[in-house]
């Protein structure tokens, strides 16, 4: 269960909880505050405001271990090395496979890959950490059609098998639809809940 | 072995050459010729002040004048190391951090040469001091400044990949261990270069001075050995220092990148 208390970033004030397994998914207009919520959920910046992982807080444990379990997929993928399986620490074939990967991808470069590709293979490398929480920040915005189904089963999964509290931010009302158990809407200096 | 005394006259045939170069820039339109003039007339201003100072200083060696001049030279070099920095912290950490880690490096290296290798009588005599000293913070200047300028840098334009890093949950150490490392070496490239290449291809201005001035050549190159070997270790110390309180200052106490903690 994430418990989020009284969250304030800019002018935006965020109370909400997530229950495992539940998939909350945020939208509102781009410039609105939903990826500086997931920073700032992630303690990737200051912020006013309790955030606790199963009642414990965010300040009780040290920042990388917060992270480490509260874990934060930004809206483009980031690579620090040539190869990507330097990016990896341990690996899940099937996983892998469900993102339509076989296991010659560690020793790609970059470079080399699309787009696409990247995205994939960074939302492997955030499952790959086994995080308790995922904090997705549009994770299919630069992916095909067929791509976005195989993301979503996969995650889907994760979120049965893990039990995990998830935080989508997505702008496809097609895609909250079918993944959103509550959806909630920035509007303005507020966050509105929509029922369905 | 006599030392050759210059006269002024020696000295004036000398900035002839100077002004016969910024006469061809005028000529060729090349517009280098203020600044050739101006920077030869700062030298000579600068060259001949110090030169005074010094005598002075010689005049009256007791360890009070020879530690101010010693922190005004720190203070100096300080303010270059900020000057010399695209990004540098902003409020006191941009002047203190290079300003401390060359204080406790470069005074700590002339100090160890002083007493222990040198053991002059008494060991903060100017004439070993002043210029063992300014060679230090001349070099370590230079080397502290390339690392930061790379380190704060680096991590303006590499922002979404440390807080990526960050996110996956690394450390700030295990996120900015690729920067921190490169960062020294970047910082190290002059003095390595200058090792690898005294002697074959350069002779080192204080070695060249020495002889100069009629000290043996054998002489004259251990000295030289040694301050490259102070100066070596005393630059790659202060930016071993100030790389790491840089970085350590680049995150906050929730190991979170603060850019808003450099200027501009």
């Amino acid at each position: 269960m994430l418990t989020i208390e009284h969250l304030q970033v800019q002018e935006l004030t965020l109370d909400l909880e997530i229950k495992p397994g539940e998939t909350v998914c945020l939208s509102g207009p781009s410039g609105s505050g939903k990826s500086l919520l997931l920073r700032a959920i992630a303690d990737l910046i200051p912020h006013r405001g309790r955030i606790l992982l199963a009642g414990r807080a965010c300040e009780e444990m040290p920042a990388h271990l917060w992270r480490r379990q509260v874990s934060l997929l930004p809206a483009e993928s980031q690579w620090w090395a040539d190869r990507v399986g330097d990016h990896f620490a341990q690996l899940a074939a099937e996983e892998f496979a469900a993102l339509g990967f076989g296991p010659e991808v560690l020793n790609w470069q970059l470079a080399r890959c699309s787009t696409g590709e990247r995205q994939r293979l960074a939302i492997l490398r955030l499952l790959s950490h086994r995080p308790r929480v995922l904090l997705l920040d549009e994770p299919t915005a630069s992916l095909d059609p067929a791509s976005i189904g195989r993301v979503e089963a996969l995650v889907d999964e994760y979120r049965h098998k893990h039990q995990a509290p998830i935080l989508w931010v997505s702008h496809d009302p097609g895609q909250i639809a079918r993944v959103a158990d509550r959806r909630l809407v920035i509007n303005g200096a507020r966050l509105e809940e929509q029922r369905s | 072995m006599n030392l050759v005394v210059l006269s002024y006259g020696d000295l004036a045939i000398a900035a002839g050459l100077i002004v016969l170069l910024a006469g061809l820039s005028l000529l060729l339109r090349l517009r280098v010729e203020r600044q050739l003039l101006i920077a030869g007339l700062r030298t000579t201003v600068q060259l001949l002040l110090i030169g005074l100072v010094l005598k002075a200083l010689f005049a009256h060696a007791t360890l009070f004048w020879v530690s101010l001049m010693a922190l005004v030279m720190l203070l100096i070099a300080g303010r270059e190391v900020m000057a010399r920095q695209k990004r540098p912290f902003a409020g006191i950490w941009g002047y203190a951090l290079g300003t401390g880690s060359m204080f406790v490096s470069a005074f700590a290296t002339t100090f160890f040469a002083l007493l222990v290798i040198i053991g002059n009588d008494p060991w903060y005599y100017p004439q070993y001091a002043i210029p063992l000293l300014g060679m230090m913070l001349g070099n370590t200047m230079t080397g502290v400044a390339l690392a930061l300028d790379r380190l704060t840098n680096f991590a303006w334009q590499q922002q979404a990949v440390i807080e990526t890093r960050l996110a996956l949950g690394q450390e700030w150490r295990v996120a900015m261990r690729d920067n921190i490392r490169e960062s020294v070496r970047i910082g190290l490239i002059p003095i390595i270069n200058a090792m690898a290449a005294a002697g074959v291809v350069s002779l080192p201005g204080m070695m060249t001075g020495q002889i100069l001035s009629g000290t043996p050549p054998m002489e004259a190159v251990k000295y030289q050995i040694l301050i490259m070997f102070m100066i070596t270790a005393g630059t790659g110390f202060a930016i071993l220092l100030a790389t790491w309180l840089g970085a350590r200052r680049l995150f906050d106490e929730r190991q979170r990148l603060r850019l808003d903690r450099l200027k501009g």
